[in-house]
Formats: C-alpha cells, structure tokens, sequence
C-alpha cells in the first residue's frame, strides 16, 4: 500500500491546537479510502442502473419478462439497496476513513489489515444481500430486506466500523473532535443500534435462510419505521452531514460558515430525528398519540435542517465567485440546497392533513428523490470529484468541463423525476378521493394506475439522465486516475475575465 | 395499572430535562469566551495538509 | 489541554472526548425509540378487544411467505385507512388486532396497486389464479408483474418448523396445530380429502378449496390464493361495540 505521508499541525498536550507545524510524518492509509471510492462509482451505477430498469417496468410491464429473478418486487429492494447501502454506504465509508484520518492527523487504527477487513467485509454483505433478493430470500421489511446471515454479518462488519473509527479518534495529535467526525460517529452508533433492534429475528433452521421477526404486527411496523425513517436520518443525512461539513470547506478553501451552529446543529438534529418514525404511518393503525409524536417532531425538524443548510450554503459567502469556476464545488452547494428543499417538503409531508393526500402515492417516492439525488448522490458525487486526484496524486481531475456536463445532465433528471412524482402523486391522492355529483367513487383503481404512465415514461426519462451523468462521470474518473489531463479551456473568473476584456 | 400512572410523569419529566440539556448547549455555543476555540476547530480541515 | 481548566460538565469535554461523545449521543438517540415502542408493548390497548383472530392456517403461512418472497409490498398496501373514499373502496378501516399474528408486519407505504386488506372473498380463486398467472389478460391496464411461474408444487417440508418458530416469537399455535401441520396444509388445498374438516375445525373460518384447479399437487398458487382469500375476513364487524376499539 502507498501511505500518503504529510507532516502535520501542533499535536500533543500543552501545545495549543495547529499553531506550529509538527515534524513528524503521519502514514495516513488511504489504499482503503482508494478501494471504498472506486466501489462508490460502481454501484452508484449499478443501483442508478437498477433503479432505470424498474422504472421502464412501471411504465411498461413486459419489461418484468414473466422471470421470477426480474420482477418488480424482487429487484426493487435490489435497487434501494444497491443506491443506499452499496453506493451511499461505501461513500460513507471512503469518506469518513479519510476525514477521521485527515481531521484526527493520525494513521487509522488497525491499520491496513482492519481497512481491507472493512472493504472486503462490506462488499461481500452487499452481495449476499443483492442475491438474496434476486432469489426470493428477504425479510419482507422495507431497506430492512436482508436476511439474518446477512444481517449477522453486517453486524461484525459494523462493530468493526466502529472499532476502526473510534480508535483513531483516540490516537489523535488535534484536541479537538472536529465536527465532521460527530456527525459520522453518530451515524456508526445510531446505525448499530437500529440494525440490530430493527434484525432480531428467529431463523426457522440454522441451515435456512428463512426467519421470522419478533416484533409482530402494530409493534412490527412502529419498530421498523423507526429503523427506516432513522436509516434516512443518520445513514443518509447525519452520515453525509459528515461529508458536507469537511467537503464543503474543503473545496471552498475556507472554514465553516459557524461552527458553533453546527455543534447546535449536531445535537438538535440527533435528538429530533429519532422521533419522527411515526409519521410513515399516520391513520394506520398504529395509536393516534404515537402518530401525533411523529407529526410533531418531524415538523420541529425543519428548524435543525435548515440550520445545516445555512451552515453549508453560507460557507461560500464572500467567495460566491467559485461557484462560476468550479464545478465540483457546484455540485457540493447544489446538494446543500436539495438537503434544505427536502428537509422542508418532509416536514410538510409529515402533517397528518398532508400526508392524507400524499401516503402511497409517488410523491413520497418523488420526496425520497429530492433528498437521494440531489442530496445524497450530489453530496457524494463532490466528494468523489475531491478525492480522486488527491488520493491518486493527480495534479486536477482530468476534465472539469466534463464534471460540469455532469452536473447539468444530472440536475436535469433530477428536475424531469421529481416534477413527474409530484403531478402524478397528487394527482393520484385526489383522483382515490373524487366523488361524481350521485356520491360514488368517481374513479376505479386501475383509471389511476392508467393516468399515471405518461409520467412513468418521464420519470423514467429521469433516471436516464442521471444514469448518463454517472457514466460520464466514471469516464471522467477513470481517465484522472490514469494520469491524464484533457486539454480544455480552463474556467477562469469572472473578474479577470472582465479585466482581461478591459 | 402503574405503567399508565408512571409514564405521563416521566413524559413530561424528560421533557423538561431536554429543554435543559438544549439550553445548555444553546449556551455553550453562542457563549462569546469560546468564539475563539470554535476558530480553532473550524480550521481543522484546512490544516490538515502540509 | 493541560493549561486550559476544564470544567467537569462543559461541551469542551464532550468534544475531546470521543467515548463521551459517543455514549451521550447513544442516549441521546435511545430516548426517542424507548419512548415511543416501549408503551406499545405496555399499554394493553394498543390492540383492539374484537373476536374472531386465529393464527394463519400452514396453508395461508406458506402463502404469505411467497407474498413476502415475491415483495408484493413494494406495491401493495394492507392498511386501510379511516378515510370515506378508503372505507368505500377497500372496507372497514384496518385494526391493530388484525395484523396481530403479521410476521413480518406487511402494512407497506406504497399503493402502486389497490389495497389488499380486505381482498378476501371479494373475487373468486379462478379469478386470482387467472389474474395472477396474466394480470393484463383481466385488466388490461394493469402494471402487475405475471406470476404464472407460482404453478409449481409448494416447497414446505418445513412447515412444522415454521409454526413451531413463529410459536417461539409468540404466535400461539398449539401442539395439535403444529404436530398436524403438514397434513392441514395439503388438505386445506383438496376439499375432498378426509382432513378437510379438521382444518376448518383447527382453524375457523378457514377457506378450504382446490384453489388453481389442479388437485393433484399444492402449488405456490395454492398457497398464495389460500392467503389472498382470507384476508381481513377474519373479524366479523356486526359483532362489536364501538367501545372495544378504543386503542
């Protein structure tokens, strides 16, 4: 493995943080950070792959092929799996190895051995969960599908995780814990806890794959939905708040707009979000107070949200310029602002009068997007801009015009998926609810599944687009890694090319 | 049953001590003495090479 | 830092000090969950005090695991919601009770198709089968996936040890339901047979029919049509107060 090696800031009691330059070197071991970044990219596009193809199945049906491995209901959970688990948790993976080793200025503990432990085991809990559903083998529970072999294995993956990550917190030569490191400790923590709680189940032979829950019912459903609303609380925002708080500045080359807002950021947003689970039920059958819970701290929500997103967005302030010339740094802003325009829709989603109309239709699924695409995906795809050349030496990124193709693509998909969720999501809540002038139902069932296509075809339109911006991207990627620089007119600022013109 | 007695006051009990916890951070936070301490952390990223 | 004092409750030690953040941040993310499921197991009326529940026949089990294996929830809603326009087209609201023996739960969060409940006894076998084997043959807008490879024989050696695992989590079988498991599965899918009657008596209310119409084997689409059919059947709603669903 090539160790990156870097002198370091002041270290060591009594020495006041950073000051003086250190003389020793850190060993930092990015071989994993490499492996997690390259397994990013390709299951970024295979779960963006998957999730095209059981779009084009919606709108077109044949596309299920009449094979029981190809319908929709297997390779759906394949499709949400593979972009949360595979694609954002490696992401989270090669970050927040980089970012403790980085912030910590100490080699990760356990070394190389423990960071090929944590690639390999990752990877191979990814496929045994993708087989799985391929072949039948699932819990049933949503983004909870995998088995308990697998759920087993993740879970001596996990532990490991934290080993790692809390033992090179503890060799650090910074004093402080910079914030980034809280946010992905949180996540590992909080992660743990749900997966096991949400997992414990009663396999029905050793040999077997098949298990049944212990929790049943009601308190099946209140236990998963706190598993699943809290897998989008800390696996995809805490965790990827992590990114955008070492990232962000990173790329802007200046500090975090407030750093004191963001320690009222870490604990406001971990307290409130674990509470909010409830509201993927509202009028079930689950009791009104535990509803009326949920509603109500989903909502207080917004208030932590928003004051992430002023964190992040107003790190550029005084330096909006960049924004024109960089566009790796367009990518990480424009995922701030998606992370404040979903944080805002859920909230409003989660009002019980709201989430009357919107439950069970695509608008949920065209919410999901807002926050996976343009938070999630965006977030990562920076990072990933980021990365590469620094943990391959590059002197840049072979093309930023090509990182900028990539942005407008993706954007645009991201534009023709959520708009088409939204009209056909409303428009499905209210035609269940439309009456005719005689008191009847006005619409059948399958007059809403019928109305919807046009904007299946859209969505699927969508997806293309950002499947496109991700090849490209991997393109892009691939040819930085070998070395090579495409000669293109650099971005140049605006003022210098205004003085230039003078 | 007791369950049904207990639970209200605990509610509200871990309520208030939220509320507390929340305001303490609030005022560590935005206390003026630490401005220059949150400096300090805030640079952490962009320290970290050379 | 040496130099520095630090107090002993201050955010300055909870930054440096990575076990303390973390066991801080357990606590702080444990208080929601322990509040908000810990009632649900304590307080008994989370579960409505209605009649008629009874665990799912080995039949209507292996049913449901297919449902299960072939996520028919990622389209399928089982949640009937006290709404006019859902009650109109679906039936009574969904109670807690009825899900009482769901594992897993399968309320879902998606109505890709219509609400399945109350789909018991709404059409007949030949319909499901039909419908299953080519959705778009019956309904011709229909975006379902074709499930005509169900018409296989039915894999359930194991069932007996399925019911005696879902015992062990709390599902209350009883000795003669499991030691009889096997033979109530084949008999709830042959009319003819001589357990017939043992199964609608072991489990009332229970459909016993040659669902797909082939009476030498039990399918998969045996199994899952046996399941479709009984769903949401089992309380009878003429039969009680409006007082006992007070959850």
């Amino acid at each position: 493995m090539t160790a990156a090696t870097l002198s370091h800031g002041g270290a060591g009691a009594g020495q006041s943080a950073g000051q003086a330059l250190g003389t020793t070197e850190i060993a930092y071991h990015e071989a994993v950070v490499r492996h997690f970044t390259l397994a990013t990219v390709f299951w970024g596009i295979v779960g963006f792959a998957a999730g095209l193809f059981i779009a084009l199945q919606l709108a077109f049906p044949a596309l299920n092929l009449g094979i029981e491995y190809f319908g929709f209901g297997r390779l759906r959970p394949l499709h949400t799996s593979a972009v949360i688990f595979a694609f954002g948790g490696n992401a989270l993976f090669a970050t927040s190895l980089y970012v403790v080793q980085r912030t910590c200025r100490a080699p990760l503990f356990g070394g190389e051995a423990m960071g090929a432990f944590l690639f390999w085991g990752y990877q191979i809990f990814i496929v045994l969960a993708a087989t799985g559903y391929v072949f039948g083998i699932t819990q049933g529970k949503e983004y909870a599908e995998p088995e308990w072999y697998v759920d087993l294995w993740l879970t001596v993956v996990w532990v490991g995780y934290l080993v790692v990550y809390v033992g090179t917190i503890m060799r650090r030569h910074e004093p402080h814990i910079y914030v980034a490191n809280w946010f992905f400790l949180a996540m590992i923590l909080t992660v743990a806890m749900l997966h096991i709680v949400n997992n414990l189940n009663v396999p029905v032979s050793l040999f077997g794959a098949h298990s049944y829950p212990v929790f049943a019912g009601v308190q099946g459903a209140m236990v998963q939905w706190w598993y699943g609303h809290n897998a989008v609380g800390f696996f995809l925002t805490a965790g990827f708040l992590g990114i955008m708080y070492y990232f962000v500045p990173k790329q802007a080359g200046r500090p975090v707009y407030s750093y004191r807002l963001s320690i009222i950021h870490f604990w406001a947003l971990i307290f409130l979000y674990i509470w909010a689970g409830p509201h993927h039920l509202h009028y079930t059958s689950l009791p009104d107070w535990a509803q009326t819970l949920g509603m109500t701290f989903s909502v207080m929500l917004w208030m932590p949200s928003w004051g992430g997103m002023i964190n992040g967005i107003m790190t550029l302030s005084g330096a909006w310029d960049k924004l024109r010339t960089d566009p790796v740094l367009r990518f990480l802003v424009t995922s701030v602002a998606f992370y404040g325009m979903s944080t805002f829709e859920g909230p409003v989603m989660s009002i019980k009068a709201v989430n009357a109309l919107s439950h069970y239709t695509d608008w949920t699924i065209g919410h999901v997007h807002s926050g996976a695409l343009g938070w999630v995906a965006f977030v990562t795809f920076g990072a990933v801009y980021f990365l590469v050349p620094t943990l391959w030496k590059r002197e840049r990124l072979y093309s930023l015009r090509l990182v900028s193709v990539h942005f407008w693509i993706s954007t645009l998909g991201i534009v023709l998926y959520i708009t088409a969720m939204w009209i056909s999501g409303v428009m499905q809540g209210l035609m269940w609810r439309a009456y005719d002038n005689l008191g009847f139902l006005q619409y059948s069932f399958v007059e809403t599944v019928e109305a919807m296509h046009p904007f299946y075809v859209i969505r699927a339109m969508g997806g293309l687009l950002f499947l496109i911006g991700a090849l490209v991207m991997a393109y892009n990627l691939v040819r930085t890694i070998r070395g090579d620089l495409r000669v293109e007119q650099p971005y140049t600022a605006v003022r210098t090319a205004v003085a230039a013109a003078r | 049953m007791e369950a049904d007695m207990i639970l209200p006051v605990l509610r509200s009990l871990w309520v208030l001590w939220m509320m507390a916890l929340f305001t303490g951070i609030l005022f560590w936070a935005l206390r003026p003495a630490n401005r220059s301490r949150f400096e300090t952390a805030a640079a952490i990223p962009l320290r970290d090479e050379e | 830092m040496a130099t520095e004092k630090t107090p002993l409750f201050s955010h300055a030690r909870i930054e440096r000090n990575v076990i303390l953040l973390a066991v801080l941040t357990l606590l702080t993310v444990s208080i929601g969950g322990l509040v908000q499921i810990i009632p649900l197991f304590t307080i008994e009326s989370t579960i409505e005090r209605v009649e008629g529940m009874r665990p799912y026949t080995p039949l209507e089990q292996a049913g449901r695991n297919i449902y299960v294996r072939e996520g028919c929830y990622n389209c399928h809603s089982q949640q009937v919601r006290p709404f006019r326009d859902e009650v109109e087209r679906y039936g009574h609201y969904s109670l807690a009770a009825e899900s009482m023996f769901d594992r897993p739960f399968q309320w879902s969060s998606k109505r890709t198709g219509p609400d399945l409940a109350r789909v018991g006894g709404k059409y007949s076998n030949d319909w499901h089968v039909a419908h299953l084997n080519e959705p778009r043959a019956l309904v011709p807008e229909s975006i379902m996936p074709s499930y005509a490879f169900l018409n296989r024989p039915l894999k359930a050696a194991d069932i007996g040890e399925h019911l005696k695992t879902l015992r062990v989590v709390g599902v209350p079988y009883t000795d003669e339901q499991i030691a009889n498991a096997m033979k109530d599965l084949e008999a709830q899918a042959n009319p003819d047979s001589a357990g017939a009657a043992d199964v609608a008596a072991r489990y009332p209310k229970a459909v016993v029919a040659n669902f797909d119409g082939n009476p030498k084997v039990v399918t998969e689409m045996d199994a899952l049509v046996a399941y479709l059919q009984m769903m949401g059947t089992l309380v009878d709603f003429t039969r009680f107060q409006p007082s006992d669903l007070r959850q």
